[in-house]
């Protein structure tokens, strides 16, 4: 408990020295709040943010965008993997385009997205949910291909029909590649999000932070920085269980000397 | 419904090497026939052919009791199903997990039904898949090397088993092995596998329990070693 107690505070060491000398900068004047807030400024304002339910407000309306837009990159995604995946004539059909989309910058979509859409929240759901579709689709397609030929045969041999096949085997054997998928989509979702709330929203971080830049507000536009921070490490810790869930038994997920 | 094996005329190829050429098989129902030959005879290729696993040619005929249950060399289990829940894979009918669980106890396995595979041990995991061709009550039983992967220790408690196993269910059974101890001692036929065809069919015909040591054993042994091209003197 001491060792961990003392590695946990020297991991703090640095953090906060940089903080202390960040305030100290600010306080003699090194900067001016205008270029970038000090500490103390940011702890008020994201204080006050959150006491007004300001922050709340904001949060839950950028949530909603990505939860919407994962979800529908995660349905297309798994159904085109799974089409291509699991059929030879799919992936003749699905995995060429997916392969040509893959390769354009889909953040440079958002003029036309723009244009299609309108400036409402179907561009920002939109945005995330392309965004999020490809890492899913190749991952998932990949693990399909690389499940283990022999599982299946065996399977083949204890009378498993395709449907039982595609249940019993593939689908668990691509799981590990899926997971991965979805924790890459997580992070373009971000990424997507912070693209797509610029585009005119009225509420989201995005805006807040919008919103902050026109007043000057340094301070604020950080609190909405560390709130996207947050946001993806609470993702990414929340795939991570599920891992751990999901992958129950298998080889690499063994503790050592377990069971 | 006998539990009779009869093949006439197979053949496969891979590109220009003819692995079976044309090969014959007979095997009378609830027979032991040990399958012997050297590495890259074809005994694999003949096996996936008769689970269906490959294609067959048309051209062979191919009478086989069903159903079919297979043990592959490896365990094959599915790492994200646990013990009970790999060896009632694919089983219909009523109570798969009570089946199940009764073929685990046969294998001695009663007590790891829940466990995953990656805890077992290679043997464990070898019964594990023995319970799982088992359970369905096949006609006919392909074993392709089952305990190569084992110590000397663990196969004779498998051969033990097996034997029981055997009398309790009487499956036809083909069994691939490199080890013509294991062939003379669990088989009640040999044959060896060579230029695409059979070329020896042995009888064996020992009193159970077989010894190592009987002169019969030793005669058979020198055959069956002599028919693969090793000598001995
Ligand atoms: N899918 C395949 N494509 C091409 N060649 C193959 C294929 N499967 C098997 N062969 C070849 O056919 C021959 C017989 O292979 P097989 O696996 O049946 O041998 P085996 O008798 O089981 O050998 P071993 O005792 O080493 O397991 C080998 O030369 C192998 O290279
Ligand atoms: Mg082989």
């Amino acid at each position: 408990m001491r060792i961990r107690i003392s590695f946990v505070a020297r991991r703090l060491i640095s953090p906060l020295l940089i903080l202390a000398a960040w305030q100290a900068a600010s306080w003699l004047g090194a900067f001016s709040p205008r270029v970038l807030a000090p500490p103390s400024a940011i702890l008020m304002a994201a204080w006050k943010l959150a006491a007004s339910g300001a922050l709340l407000h904001h949060l839950l309306v950028s949530l909603g965008r990505v939860v919407a837009g994962l979800g529908i990159g995660l349905a297309l995604g798994s159904a085109l993997a799974l089409v291509a995946g699991l059929s030879r004539l799919g992936e003749d059909i699905v995995d060429a385009p997916m392969q040509m989309l893959r390769t354009l910058p889909f953040l440079g979509l958002v003029p036309l997205f723009i244009l299609w859409f309108g400036i409402g929240e179907t561009p920002k759901i939109a945005l995330v949910a392309l965004g999020s579709t490809f890492p899913i689709y190749l991952n998932l397609f990949a693990g399909i291909r690389g499940v283990d030929r022999r599982l299946v045969e065996a399977g083949q041999v204890f009378g498993l029909d395709r449907a039982g096949l595609i249940r019993h085997v593939i689908l668990p054997g691509a799981l590990p590649s899926a997971l991965v998928g979805l924790r890459y989509a997580l992070g373009v979702a971000w990424l997507s999000l912070v693209v797509a709330e610029q585009i005119n929203a009225n509420a989201g971080i995005g805006f807040l932070i919008a919103d902050a830049r026109d007043f000057l507000r340094t301070d604020i536009i950080v609190v909405g920085l560390l709130v996207y921070a947050m946001l993806g490490l609470v993702a990414d810790a929340l795939v991570r269980a599920l891992e751990r869930r999901a992958l129950r038994g298998r080889p690499s997920l063994l503790p050592m000397g377990s069971a | 419904m006998t539990g009779l094996v009869r093949v006439r005329g197979l053949t496969r190829r891979f590109g220009a090497a003819c692995v079976l050429d044309s090969l014959d098989l007979d095997i009378a129902p609830g027979e032991i026939v040990a399958l012997l030959g050297r590495s890259g005879a074809g005994k694999t290729t003949l096996l996936r052919t008769l689970a269906g696993l490959d294609p067959a040619p048309p051209d062979a005929e191919i009478v086989l009791p069903h159903p079919i249950s297979m043990v592959f060399q490896e365990p094959r289990l599915l790492p994200w199903k646990s013990v009970w829940r790999n060896v009632a894979l694919g089983l219909s009918g009523p109570d798969p997990r009570g089946r199940a669980e009764a073929a685990l106890h046969e294998v001695g396995l009663g007590q790891r039904l829940d466990a995953w595979p990656a805890t077992l041990s290679g043997g464990e995991a070898q019964r594990v898949a023995l319970a799982r061709a088992l359970v369905r009550a096949p006609r006919l039983l392909l074993l392709d090397e089952p305990f190569a992967a084992l110590d000397a220790l663990t196969r004779m408690r498998m051969h033990a088993l097996v034997g029981d196993l055997w009398r309790a269910h009487a499956p036809t059974t083909l069994m691939v092995t490199h080890d013509v101890d294991e062939a003379v001692l669990l088989a009640d036929r040999c044959v060896v596998l060579e230029g695409g065809r059979l070329t020896t069919d042995l009888r064996v015909e020992l009193a159970s329990p077989r010894r190592h040591g009987h002169p019969r054993f030793v005669a058979l042994r020198q055959n069956l070693l002599a028919a693969l091209g090793v000598d001995v003197h």
